[in-house]
């Protein structure tokens, strides 16, 4: 029996929680946005998820493992990221480029900045926009039941008309993960009920892309062009699972607001005005890279400190 | 019940049926006791007293060293064995005064007042001055210094804190029960100071059988009232509960008289009461000894000087062999590598953990989840301030508001990370300190 006690700075005392389960709750709130992808486009959309899975874990892995530390893959943000990805590319990518955006986002965008809680930049994003300049063919080729298509917001871009339904339910075309908005909600709700993410960044990001739509988008009050727009590409998977991502976001209470409201803007400029229908991944990724701005500028006030207190220099 | 309270915070598991329920016992201490001339913020007590000596109960041991002081008073009759350093419940070593108990508590002669409303002003804060008074809640700031504001007219509220708002302490809780009397005259002497004061009375709502007893006999006191508080850490931390109950804020600039309030701790009231109305210096407290380790935990009246271990034995020992034992509450106590450590007029209890969560909980990268700024209580940022510290930015710590951190812990409770966050920010925050001094 040793006769001295563990002794420590305080609090003596931990909560449950670990960044680990954080992460499991986000995988599995992922999930019915991933089933539903899965029934909608068949074996090719199961393959794709598993490869980016497994590629993004395994590249973490390996990469630890080359340079001597000690492996994080335990903590599941590898998963999340593979899963996300998948869930942004079309069932039909083949599959030797989504392992080489797996291991981008891992590599490139997560590990070489220092691995978890370091990237810049949201690593399964980054990865998406890499491929889309590097294979734009591929990654913007459609298809549904077998049919080429274009994706509700394209059509919605070229004028034409679109079944609101349809997005709401999922199915139509699009990447595997985003087109179904009920299942994404789902997930969302439950990570909102386990207290992983707030309101705070989905709410500011809709809100203020829907009042972009509506000043700028030439319809007027239209609203069921503003549902196209709410439910169709990236939008709500984006805002709920992507937008909201600790890493690449605001840490400061009022700069999340204003994420949030860049975000909206920026999506409505790319989608409205952009070459392309989607605008939704770039404008997260440019959001990303505002985040140190953003923060600068909404230090908050402490507790009890009055507005014409000036800091010590 | 219970709707006052503050932003932020967390809520750990409380801890309390341990020990609640067990009414305070009186504790006769045997052997040595050891009295440290520092059981206060400010200048060191010195020894009045030379090794050899017999001293009494009650007998003034070490006088005042300053204004921002306060006397030792021995709870033992004895004899001087030696005046040298000891180690405190903080780990770092204090000059002592070690008295050897004659068992026989032989006690000096006190002079009680009849009749406090005779008293002036002066005399009251004199007699709290004279008798040792310091906040026992665990800061230990002296209280006549605190009794004495630049603008007493201003003061407009004093608050009791009743709030317990540490996990596993039920001190508080069983002198509201036991000794709510002493506690409402404490409160009364305080505005007998004060002539614009009202007095609240703030009680965390997981004490309902407190908020109604202190209700019931306090309906016949004008001036006091008794604010029932949400039940969330730290709602005894002086700047949230001056704000749950009153509304006002006060930062790391500012007095608690800045914005018109005093706020004294349960067991300072009653010490107060007992130093005017009995005339008796300080030399007890009710301390409580819980936790999953110990055999029988309970809430005991110790003569102060005694060490954690003496007060252990009298808690039944130790059921399982703890991991980690702390002075105080699990989220602002101090760990201890031993319990041959004395009691002193700040310590409220013996915390005794089977298991220690911070030697089982492993660290892991920041991902900057933000639930730290969640739970803050000051609305910082604290893994950012964390990180700073880690860097040395300076700058950087007092411009993102790092010095208005009240040390409270609750973000290295909340982090999923398990980051040591209140450890960096308050030694950084120390380093700042020591600068400014410097200057």
């Amino acid at each position: 029996m040793s006769d001295l006690y563990n002794v420590s700075s305080s609090s003596h005392i931990r909560a449950k929680d670990t960044s680990a389960k954080i992460m499991l709750y986000v995988a599995i709130a992922l999930l019915p946005a991933s089933l539903f992808g899965i029934w909608n486009f068949g074996l090719r959309a199961l393959i794709l998820i598993l490869v980016c899975v497994a590629t993004c874990v395994a590249s973490e892995w390996i990469f630890e493992k080359l340079i001597h530390k000690k492996s994080t893959i335990n903590d599941f943000s590898a998963v999340v990221t593979g899963l996300l990805l998948a869930l942004n590319l079309p069932h039909t990518l083949p599959v030797w480029q989504a392992v080489l955006g797996s291991v981008f986002a891992i590599v490139i965008v997560k590990m070489l900045f220092g691995g978890l809680g370091q990237n810049f930049m949201n690593p399964a994003l980054g990865a998406r926009c890499f491929l889309l300049v590097s294979f734009a063919g591929t990654m913007t080729s459609f298809t549904y039941d077998g049919v080429t298509g274009a994706t509700p917001l394209a059509l919605l871009k070229n004028g034409e008309t679109v079944d609101t339904m349809k997005m709401l339910l999922g199915t139509t075309a699009g990447t595997i993960g985003e087109t179904s908005v009920i299942a994404v909600l789902l997930g969302a709700i439950f990570l909102i009920l386990m207290g992983v993410i707030d309101l705070t960044i989905p709410a500011s990001y809709i809100l203020s892309f829907g009042v972009f739509v509506l000043l700028f988008g030439g319809h007027g009050f239209d609203m069921t062009y503003l549902t196209a727009h709410l439910c169709g590409g990236g939008l709500m998977l984006g805002a709920f699972f992507m937008a909201t991502d600790y890493v690449t976001s605001p840490i400061t209470p009022m700069g999340r607001v204003v994420y949030g409201i860049v975000l909206g803007i920026l999506t409505g400029l790319f989608r409205l005005f952009g070459a392309n229908a989607e605008g939704v991944s770039f404008a997260i990724i440019l959001g990303n890279l505002l985040v140190p701005i953003i923060e600068k500028f909404t230090i908050p006030r402490a507790f009890g400190q009055k507005k014409e207190v000036k800091q010590h220099e | 019940m219970g709707f006052m309270t503050f932003k932020g915070g967390v809520h750990p598991h409380d801890g309390k049926e341990f020990s609640k329920d067990k009414p305070i016992r009186e504790l006769l201490p045997k052997g040595e006791l050891v009295f440290p001339v520092s059981q206060h913020i400010g200048a060191p007590a010195s020894p009045v007293v030379a090794v050899g000596d017999t001293v009494l109960r009650g007998q003034k041991i070490a006088e005042a060293g300053g204004f921002v002081s306060a006397p030792v008073y021995s709870s033992v009759s004895g004899t001087v064995k030696a005046i040298q350093p000891r180690r405190g419940a903080t780990g770092d070593m204090v000059n002592s005064i070690i008295i050897e108990n004659d068992g026989e508590m032989k006690e000096v002669e006190y002079s009680p007042v009849e009749d406090i409303t005779a008293l002036s002003k002066e005399e009251i804060i004199g007699k709290v001055k004279e008798a040792g008074v310091v906040g026992m809640g665990g800061a230990g700031f002296p209280t006549h210094v605190k009794l004495s504001p630049k603008e007493p007219d201003k003061i407009e509220y004093i608050i009791a804190n009743c709030a317990e708002c540490e996990p596993y302490l039920t001190a508080d809780y069983r002198r509201m029960l036991e000794n709510p009397e002493e506690l409402i005259a404490g409160m009364r002497i305080v505005l007998q100071l004060f002539d614009h004061a009202k007095g609240l009375f703030g009680i965390e709502d997981n004490k309902p059988d407190c908020i109604a007893k202190m209700q019931e006999l306090t309906k016949d006191e004008p001036r006091m009232e008794v604010c029932p508080l949400k039940t969330k850490y730290p709602q005894g931390g002086e700047r949230q509960l001056i704000y749950a109950t009153t509304h006002r804020k006060i930062n790391s600039t500012m007095l608690p008289a800045d914005a018109g309030c005093i706020v004294d701790n349960v067991e300072t009231l009653i010490s107060i009461y007992k130093a005017v109305k009995l005339g008796k210096p300080v030399m007890n407290r009710i301390f409580t000894v819980t936790g999953d380790a110990v055999a029988e935990p309970g809430n005991f009246d110790i003569c102060l000087g005694m060490s954690y271990g003496e007060v252990l034995e009298a808690a039944g020992g130790f059921k399982v062999q703890p991991e980690k034992i702390i002075s105080g509450g699990p989220m602002m106590g101090f760990s201890m590598f031993g319990l041959d450590i004395p009691t002193t007029k700040t310590s409220s209890s013996l915390l005794c953990l089977a298991k220690d969560d911070v030697a089982a909980s492993e660290t892991t990268a920041c991902i900057n989840c933000g639930r730290c700024v969640s739970a803050c209580p000051e609305q910082i940022i604290p893994t950012r301030l964390a990180k700073m510290a880690g860097h040395g930015d300076m700058a950087g710590f007092e411009k993102w508001n790092g010095m208005e951190c009240i040390e409270c812990g609750s973000c290295s409770y909340i982090c999923p990370a398990k980051i040591p966050l209140a450890q960096s920010i308050r030694t950084m925050k120390k380093q700042i300190l020591a600068e400014r001094r410097k200057k």
